[in-house]
């Protein structure tokens, strides 16, 4: 798509915005609909539209594959590891009152906003790394296709 | 209009168009989603249903042809069934609650508890995160590992295919250059 320059500049402005809105589903999730799993997937879009209008190389330069692949196993474990923190600290597996356990409403609301990143975290990783495994095994779609 | 979409979908041939049409079923059950209040799913449904599976289903396109084969095999069970299926449906509907009562049992089983319980236990906000991480935390940790396996799942299947044609590849290079040999 070399030459299809309002697409180009359109997709330029338009991935920092999906990425900033894709943060704000995530961490303002406790005010608003939305959470991990969608601000995940919006997340992936904005790599997979810059992947679909440049090329698969240069959003690979950006987010290399090894990344991805590593991100997905991360969100998983950061879910788990919360889990795993208030064992140690003597309370029930993602009890998260022990993460402050002065405040217990902190402490829950410190807990979801963790792991609501891990289950981010592994969407995008997942949803990126399908992407590029389809993307890689395509043959370049000419332009007069379409 | 989510219906005249569907039958759009089965009609068309264009296997082009008929990506872009389920992408608009996606927004338009976004749209009803919303209507149900169930904005969260909704969130959900646009992103994924119109988003990302488009583009999966695009670059899978990609891959084969770009037009559907007309089957030769007659449209007459599969019609029945269909119909079977829906008046079974429809039939389902007939016990539901009407649209907003509040004597639904969603509105009664632990839905007040709930709404009672999470603003001072949990101390945000929004009911569907707090349910979902909280007090549902067990199950969301779960669907995040299927999340994890189907991605590790559809890896392995892609990159493994990938690998065995590319060593198919090389095998027909070296018969044909021990092929050239002989004959040389």
């Amino acid at each position: 798509m070399r030459h299809h320059l309002i697409l180009r500049v359109v997709t330029k402005l338009l991935v920092g915005t999906i990425i900033l809105f894709a943060l704000y589903v995530q961490f303002h999730g406790d005010y608003s609909p939305g959470g991990g799993f969608q601000a995940g997937v919006i997340m992936a879009v904005a790599f997979i539209l810059y992947g679909i209008v440049f090329s698969l190389a240069k959003v690979q330069q950006v987010f290399p594959p090894w990344l991805v692949h590593k991100l997905v196993a991360l969100g998983v474990l950061i879910y788990a590891g919360t889990g795993v923190y208030s064992l140690l600290t003597g309370y029930n597996y993602l009890d998260y009152t022990a993460l402050n356990p002065s405040y217990p409403e902190y402490g829950q609301e410190r807990g979801i906003l963790l792991v609501e990143f891990g289950v981010g975290v592994t969407v995008t990783g997942v949803m990126v790394a399908v992407y590029y495994a389809f993307a890689a095994r395509t043959p370049v779609i000419s332009d007069e296709e379409w | 209009m989510l219906v005249i979409t569907a039958l759009a979908v089965v009609r068309t041939r264009s296997l082009f168009a008929v990506v872009m049409l389920s992408g608009v079923f996606s927004l338009l059950s976004a749209l009803l989603l919303v209507t149900l209040d169930a904005v969260d799913v909704a969130f959900t449904e646009a992103a994924v249903g119109a988003g990302i599976s488009t583009v999966l289903m695009l670059s899978t396109l990609a891959l084969t042809t770009r037009h559907e084969r007309p089957s030769g095999a007659s449209p007459a069970i599969p019609l029945f069934v269909v119909l079977v299926v829906g008046a079974a449906l429809f039939y389902g509907t007939l016990d539901m609650p009407n649209f907003g009562s509040a004597e639904a049992p969603a509105m009664q089983h632990v839905y007040p508890e709930y709404m009672e319980r999470a603003p001072h236990e949990i101390g945000i906000p929004n009911v569907v995160t707090a349910i979902l991480a909280s007090y549902r935390g067990y199950d969301t940790l779960g669907e995040t590992a299927v999340v994890f396996t189907a991605g590790v799942g559809v890896l392995l299947l892609l990159s493994g295919l990938r690998r065995r044609r590319r060593e198919d590849g090389d095998d027909d290079d070296d018969e044909e250059k021990e092929e050239e040999r002989g004959q040389g």
